[in-house]
């Protein structure tokens, strides 16, 4: 690139006036703005004694939970948007006959990557029965990759767990 | 005669013993404290946990560096494939030496007091403690070995074979040598002023005349004071290292132990610009009504001068740390014309003025009615201030950062060229 291509757009620095070219003024500002900063009440949470307060559990994005309907059983109607929704595709699901009249489909199985997944919140959106949530709980562990592939069992007790301190988000059954 | 000869093996090998364990010691928990500076500074509370091992005691993160260093001594010895073997090896034990050899003449205090030996030792000179006490060139001795500073970053860029390091090493060398000049020309007008080329002298110079050299030379101060800034590649100068363009400098390649020597002796360097400033321009152990200036000392006033310098020394220390976080970093042209344009002229101003006042000082002083020392002072920041505003008016960093280009696009040319879009609204360019 030559320096009269003209896809080059020149900039002019922007003109300094006295006060700014003899840094006086500036070496102060800089100064006050790093003292006042030294002496002012940190910020940090010391995370495992104190908890990272979570200022509205309904819009964080945490782990998922599988919501239950009243009579305990699955919400999910195996329809698959949240599958189609997933941009990393950790979302894998079976469906089978629904052994219920009031609907056609379940998941017979329904497994989340949680390590491929980038807690986007994209499933709780597409979910049309909200079935899919994603909880509060962030700080979540695991000794071996298995063990970060949550099936519908350790997705639905995420919702045992959670389901008193965080009720659903939608009300309708 | 053996007896005699005792003191005279064991008194340096003692100071440096205390020196280097001292260095080390200081240069560890100086980390932390950097660390936990910057902390601060950006409202965190820093390395609080690392205490007592296996228990549960935390000391406010007191074990931190010993954990830091433990980390860097058990690293994986890795050398890169593609690096110059020999001088991969060489530039950081060169650099980390140089830095520690500089602290032969820098005096940590003041004198012991007298006849703490047996009579029959046949001392007469008071200890100085200053590992090489009779060094006359001891200034000149600070510059050659602090020098060597650049070899090990010049080197150590040179051999890791990688883009990166040697444009770090580039710029550095660039660098430390063009700040070597503002450097040693704040350096002569103290040494004028003082008439010897010791630090201790320099330093009982100023506590005889009570004025300490940043009242008579504020020019003088400033230049030292930017320039070893650069010397000890900190911000806003650490153009060597500036992560965000050169991922880790000259350093890139390193790790494990000899990225330690080189982490090490940059605080090492830090260390030195801070006892240099205290020493040439803060009086040294000197402290108005509190120290004397007096050759003879008792043990009281012998430790108090001591931990005036060190007070005064961590206290610069907590500028370097607290400018890191003030100020960002120059541009690579901007570094330079400070060197060149401002700092150096200023440097040679400090310099005539000082050799004027020294010949017509006490003339001048005595006719206009004020003491020598009070005048001093005036002429001094007088003198700053008119070379900065001098500075600020002629403004010599401006001028040929503007392209060279015979016609320059208006900015009507720029919107009559039309832009057509694609139909899947990309931009189609000529």
């Amino acid at each position: 690139m030559k320096s009269d291509d003209r896809n080059i757009i020149w900039i002019q620095e922007p003109r300094l006036g006295l006060a700014g070219k003899s840094y006086v003024l500036l070496f102060f500002q800089g100064l006050t703005t790093t003292l006042r900063h030294l002496f002012r009440r940190k910020l940090t949470v010391q995370s495992p004694e104190q908890r990272h307060e979570i200022p509205d559990p309904l819009i964080y994005r945490g782990v998922h939970r599988l919501n239950r309907d009243q009579q305990g059983r699955v919400k999910c109607v195996a329809c698959f948007l949240c599958a189609t929704a997933c941009p990393v595709h950790c979302i894998d699901i079976m469906a089978a006959e629904s052994p219920w009249p009031d609907r056609e489909k379940y998941p017979q199985s329904f497994t989340i990557d949680e390590l491929r997944c980038i807690f986007c919140g994209m499933c709780e959106e597409a979910c049309p029965v909200d079935a899919i949530e994603l909880t509060s709980f962030y700080d979540l562990s695991g000794k071996s990759r298995e063990e970060m592939i949550f099936d519908k069992e350790k997705l639905l007790s995420v919702y045992d767990q959670t389901k008193d301190s965080e009720p659903m988000k939608t009300k309708r059954d | 005669m053996s007896a005699a000869l005792i003191p005279l093996i064991l008194e340096p090998l003692l100071k440096i013993a205390l020196l280097i364990a001292g260095l080390m010691t200081a240069a560890a928990y100086l980390v932390l404290v950097e660390r936990w500076i910057a902390a601060w500074v950006q409202d965190r509370l820093g390395p609080n946990r690392v205490g007592i091992p296996l228990t549960k005691i935390r000391l406010f993160g007191l074990g931190q560096p010993i954990a830091d260093g433990v980390k860097f001594l058990f690293k994986a010895e890795f050398t890169p494939t593609h690096v110059d073997k020999v001088l991969y090896f060489v530039a950081p034990m060169s650099i980390f030496m140089a830095a520690i050899a500089v602290f032969a003449v820098i005096p940590f205090g003041s004198v012991l007091p007298p006849n703490i030996f047996p009579a029959s030792w046949d001392i007469k000179e008071p200890i100085r403690l200053v590992a090489a006490p009779g060094l006359d060139v001891g200034i000149i001795y600070v510059f050659a070995v602090g020098s060597i500073a650049v070899y090990g970053v010049v080197l150590g860029g040179w051999a890791s074979n990688n883009k990166y390091s040697f444009l770090g090493g580039l710029r550095s060398s660039a660098q430390l040598i063009s700040y070597e000049l503002p450097l040693g020309l704040g350096i002569i007008g103290v040494v004028l002023a003082s008439g010897s080329l010791r630090l201790d002298a320099i330093i009982s110079h100023q506590a005889q005349t009570g004025v300490w050299n940043v009242l008579a030379q504020p020019l003088g101060f400033v230049v030292f004071c930017v320039a070893s800034f650069a010397e000890a590649a900190r911000l806003p100068f650490d153009l060597p290292e500036a992560e965000q363009e050169l991922v880790g400098g000259y350093h890139t390649e390193y790790l494990g132990i000899k990225l330690m020597m080189y982490l090490v002796a940059e605080f090492l360097h830090m260390v030195t610009a801070s006892f240099l400033i205290v020493i040439l321009f803060l009086g040294g152990w000197h402290f108005w009504g509190l120290t004397g200036s007096s050759d003879v000392v008792t043990w009281p006033v012998a430790v108090l001068r001591v931990i005036v310098l060190l007070a005064k020394v961590m206290g610069v220390i907590l500028f370097f740390m607290l400018a890191r976080w003030s100020w960002p970093r120059f541009r690579y042209d901007q570094l330079m014309d400070v060197a060149w344009k401002v700092m150096i002229p200023w440097g040679m101003v400090n310099l005539v003025v000082v050799a004027v006042w020294l010949e017509y000082g006490d003339h001048l002083a005595r006719g206009v009615g004020l003491s020598a020392e009070r005048s001093i002072t005036v002429v001094g920041c007088g003198m700053l201030s008119l070379c900065w505003l001098v500075a600020v008016i002629v403004d010599p960093t401006r001028g040929d950062k503007h392209p060279r280009r015979s016609a320059r696009p208006t900015d009507n040319t720029l919107e009559e060229t039309p832009r057509d879009c694609g139909p899947g609204g990309t931009e189609m360019r000529p």
